[in-house]
């Protein structure tokens, strides 16, 4: 392909990374900081109004026998109930509304990024690491509330001898201040791994032609996968969630 | 259903279908998740908790200079502990620790439970 018909076909191939860009919709500045209402807020807006109606409007007739939808809804509940039971144990009640907010915003995120020309907030680092930040605060705080000073003990593995702390403490310090980073990596790097190719595959599709066929299969192929990358994330980032929440209560 | 059938109570349908779904009582606790961990996702797993303790390790180093004006000397030593708590990690993770921090005793709870795949 020869330069002119590079330029020709670039306007069509779209760029794998454009879809990340936060756009400002609305600006507003605060004390000189800019709380813009970008299109991520937007999402999220959109995110979290889908989820308070999937609720509230699923849950409006509460039948005894519930319809598609109540029971869907019921099913979402239950399901974190579930996890919180397994994980966490009878302690773990009083966390429910925060875990199963947590679960089904990012579920919404995720899902509804995959709707074409839609944005997806999980995608970007600061969300998830902001999720992951309020979680490891919350659990830590609890767990030194819960156990005062000895939560301390902790970093220490037990039957050490006292002259291997000064090496063994800070590694155990590090390990642990090293959770919320993995958390927000995890469902960071899937997001964004996910559309990126998603978008790479796209751009073939333009450029091949008639060949385009073949991408279009592997796009639906990514496609299917990345719908269970995206309920699997959210299962993973809840999950850790309630075994965090279980250290913190329990502490071995 | 006809009327004349006195209607069953609630409770007793609530203890009915918890036995028929095989459920135990509120407080029963049960192994985590039922998602079989996969090679792959254990394998980003394993290459998130490495990186993240690097990373964490160094800019904890890094900080510390700053503030103590040390540079470069902290950022050396905590990239390897650093390091360290990142191996540790990937060891707990797929020694089936789980994914938890500290160490158990042993005995007390078998080194059983998965955790979820990623």
């Amino acid at each position: 392909m020869d330069f002119r018909e590079t330029q020709k076909y670039g306007s069509y191939v779209a760029k794998p990374l454009e879809q990340f860009e936060i756009k400002t919709l609305m600006p507003i500045e605060i004390g000189g900081m800019d709380v813009s209402f970008t299109n991520a807020s937007l999402f999220m807006v959109i995110a979290i109004t889908a989820v308070t109606l999937f609720l509230t409007l699923g849950m409006r007739r509460h039948a005894l026998v519930p319809g598609r939808w109540q029971s869907m809804a019921e099913l979402s509940y239950e399901f974190i109930a579930s996890l919180l039971r397994d994980n966490v144990g009878k302690e773990g009640r009083r966390y429910f509304p925060f875990v199963f907010t947590l679960f089904m915003f990012l579920l919404f995120s995720n899902a509804i990024g995959l709707i074409p020309y839609a944005f997806t907030v999980t995608s970007h680092v600061i969300v998830t690491f902001a999720l992951a930040a309020v979680v490891f605060l919350g659990v830590t705080v609890i767990a030194i509330i819960k156990h005062g000073l000895g939560f301390f003990r902790f970093f220490l593995p037990p039957g050490v001898p006292l002259y291997m702390a000064p090496l063994l403490v800070p590694i155990e310090v590090v390990s642990y201040l090293a959770r919320p980073v993995t958390l927000a990596l995890r469902l960071f790097a899937n997001m964004m791994a996910g559309h990126t190719m998603l978008k790479v595959f796209a751009g073939f599709v333009v450029l091949l032609g008639f060949a385009g066929i073949a991408p279009i299969a592997v796009i639906i192929a990514l496609y299917g996968l990345e719908v269970i990358v995206a309920v699997l994330q959210a299962y993973v980032f809840t999950i850790l969630t309630c075994l965090y929440l279980s250290d913190a209560l329990h502490l071995h | 259903m006809s009327k004349h059938d006195p209607r069953p109570s609630l409770e007793d349908l609530d203890a009915r279908l918890r036995k028929a779904r095989g459920e135990t009582s509120e407080d029963s606790e049960s192994d985590g998740s039922g998602v079989p961990p996969s090679g792959l996702g254990m394998a980003f797993r394993v290459g998130t908790e490495m990186v993240a303790g690097v990373v964490v390790g160094t800019g904890i180093g890094w900080l510390l200079d700053q503030w103590l004006g040390t540079r470069p000397w902290l950022m050396v030593v905590f990239f390897f502990i650093g390091a360290a708590a990142g191996m540790l990690n990937v060891y707990r993770t797929v020694a089936g620790f789980g994914l938890a921090a500290g160490y158990r005793p042993p005995g007390k709870d078998q080194p059983e439970d998965k955790g979820p795949e990623d």
